[in-house]
Order: C-alpha cells, then structure tokens, then sequence
C-alpha cells in the first residue's frame, strides 16, 4: 500500500493549521488515537474532549461566538446523537464550523452494511449539511475546501473520513 | 425558593463588564440588563447545551467574565459537561443554576428525582474547585460579590419558584427583542471580535 493510499494524522493536523483552527472539540473514536498524540504534542490547539457529542455543537458555537476557530472531530455514532444540538447551536446560530466525522462502518468495496455509515450521510442530507469524503492524503486539500466552505455560507460542513485503510490506526 | 427575577435584579448590581448568557432567565434579564451589548440572550437554541456554549465563550474570550444562567433540566442532560468545564478550569466562568425543579416550559412535571439532587455536590464530585447551594436570597445577595470576586470555575445552585408555561409555544409572548444572529454581532462589536 502507498503512502498516498493512506490518510496520515500529520497530513489532518496540517489541515488544522493552515486553517487557522485554535480549538478541538473532540470526542475520541476507533480511528483517531495517533492524531490525538500528535494534537495533544501541538502548542497552537486547545483539545477540549466532551462526553456526549451533542455537547461539541454548543462548545463549538461558544467558541465561535468569541471569535474563535473550533473544529469537531466525532464519529458518525455521535453525529446522529448530536441532532438537536447541531440544529440549535451551529445550525441555528450560524456557525461556521468544520466538523471532521469519523466514518465508522463504510467501505468503497463491497457492501457497506454497518447503519452507523448506512444512515450518516442520510442524516447530514436531511439536515442539509454539505459534506466531503475524505480517504487519503490525496484528498486532504477537501478538508481546507470545507473551511472555506464553512466561511463562506456561515453553516456546519462535514468531512467523512473514510477509514478503509486505517491509516489513523497505523 | 425565591424569585429568579428578584435574584437577577440583584446580580445585577454585580454584574460589571461580564459576559451574561441569561438562558432560561432571558425573558426577566432583557428587561434589568443594564449592558445588552454584552448579553447573549439566545433563548434555548437546544436544551441541554448552555453551559459548554458558555465553556466554549470563557476560553474563547479569557480576559472577561462569562457568567451563565443555566437550568436543572438542561444540567440534567449532559451532566458530563461538568467534568468538562472542571478539566478546562476556565478561571473566568460563572456558572449558575436555576433548579425549579421541573420543566417549567412544557407544564411543570417533575426533573428526575425532583428535590434531591444536590447540585452543588455533583459539581465538586466532578472537579469544580467551588461550588455554592442557596435557598434564601438574602444568603444569596450576602455572598455575591465574594463568588464573583474569586476565580472560576463554580456553580452556583439556586432554589427558584417555577413559572410554569402551560400556553401551546406558539401563543406565547415572545420576549426576545434582537434575533439570535443580532445578539451575537453585537456582541461581536462590543468585545472588538472582527464579524
């Protein structure tokens, strides 16, 4: 497997940077524990972990309120329980926030049979919120994309890391 | 118990340039705020969520008080923010509780165990250095500026009579006076926060 095939922790946390992000709201998932030494090690972000995800939209919108740039970094199990709360606090207040969702079940092969992925990108369409799949490094400038994205329409977008090759697990 | 708006009246002689997210409170707070432009009254975009919007605020903006209103009922459906809001230790954070003990909005039917839950207790257990209950105003108003005056993180828990809403939502008076995207601009231009 190439190194392109695989979407590296360093190539996300440069994402972050480059987009000026200064806070991660974050939820751990299966995927993302070599991201999270690397966030943690990193001097310009603040990592602030919730319980519950649904309590990542209203840290995020305070965040943002006060003139920060939060990022949410969840799986799509916590996206589906966060519902009211991205209605109410990023959806209702106009945040502009990216939310990194860990995408949980799906394969580009085969058939994806997990409902955890099955239902997330229904979920996101029912409450219109644009999103950009992401599955290795050749795909990391989307991420900068739905930044601006967000900047733009002053809405929620979603970045579906397809994990196909678990390239956060290493 | 005593009246949130008795007990707003009297904070706010206290308030000074903190940032006031009156939750709940709003509709009593809109009319005794004496600084709107540093209010953030939101309603209820979404129960549960108005203490980690107030965590995100106080770590956003350190240099300024945040001082929440928060209610029992939206505490009660995601507790953990607690822990959150203990592990971050924002010394600028001022959390208060409302606990009428019901939902108010929908009727009045009892929180779970309704009466016996200490709040305060709860907040230490998850890591708040201070924690305050008050059933009596006057305990309250006597001990006021020295919890403002100390750091936060704390929650304050409060005994207040419910004012129970029985009107379908649509037939009710409508209180807020900016929409939610005014509140924060203003905000926004009162903190000199580029828009």
């Amino acid at each position: 497997m190439s190194e392109q095939a695989l979407l590296r922790p360093e190539t996300v946390l440069a994402e972050m940077k480059k987009n000026g992000v200064t806070h991660v709201v974050w939820l751990p998932d299966s995927e993302t524990n070599w991201l999270y030494l690397l966030m943690k090690a990193e001097p310009s972000l603040t990592l602030i972990a919730v319980s519950r995800e649904g309590l990542a939209f209203s840290a995020a919108a305070g965040l943002a309120a006060g003139g920060k740039t939060p990022i949410v970094l969840i799986q799509n199990t916590g996206l589906m329980e966060s519902g009211d709360s991205l209605r109410g606090w990023a959806l209702g207040l106009n945040i502009p926030v990216v939310m990194m969702v860990g995408y949980r079940g799906w394969t580009r092969h085969g058939v994806t049979q997990d409902t955890a992925a099955t239902y997330t990108e229904r979920f996101l369409n029912a409450f219109g919120i644009n999103y950009y799949l992401v599955e290795n490094d050749a795909d990391a400038p989307r991420i900068s994309i739905a930044f601006e994205e967000a900047k733009k329409t002053r809405r929620p977008v979603a970045v579906l890391v397809g994990d196909e090759y678990h390239g956060f697990n290493r | 118990m005593f009246h949130t708006a008795d007990m707003l009246k009297i904070f706010n002689e206290h308030r000074g340039d903190a940032i006031v997210i009156p939750g709940r409170a709003g509709r009593h707070w809109v009319a005794i705020s004496t600084r709107p432009e540093l209010d953030l009254p939101l309603g209820d975009p979404a129960m549960g969520g108005h203490a980690s919007f107030a965590l995100g605020l106080a770590l956003a903006r350190p240099e300024r008080k945040v001082i929440v209103f928060d209610s029992e009922g939206d505490l009660l459906m995601g507790l953990g923010t607690l822990a959150t809001i203990a592990e971050q230790a924002p010394q600028n954070l001022y959390h208060f509780l409302l606990d009428n003990e019901c939902y108010a909005t929908t009727g009045g039917q009892p929180v779970p165990n309704a009466g016996n839950v200490s709040y305060d207790a709860i907040a230490r257990g998850a890591g708040y250095p201070r924690a305050f209950a008050f059933d009596r105003l006057e305990d309250l108003a006597i001990n006021l500026s020295g919890i403002l005056a100390r750091p936060g993180p704390v929650l304050v828990a409060m005994k207040v009579v419910p004012e129970v809403q029985n009107e379908p939502i649509g037939r009710r008076r409508r209180w807020q006076t900016r929409t939610r995207e005014q509140v924060l601009k203003d905000l926004r231009a009162a903190l000199g926060i580029p828009a």
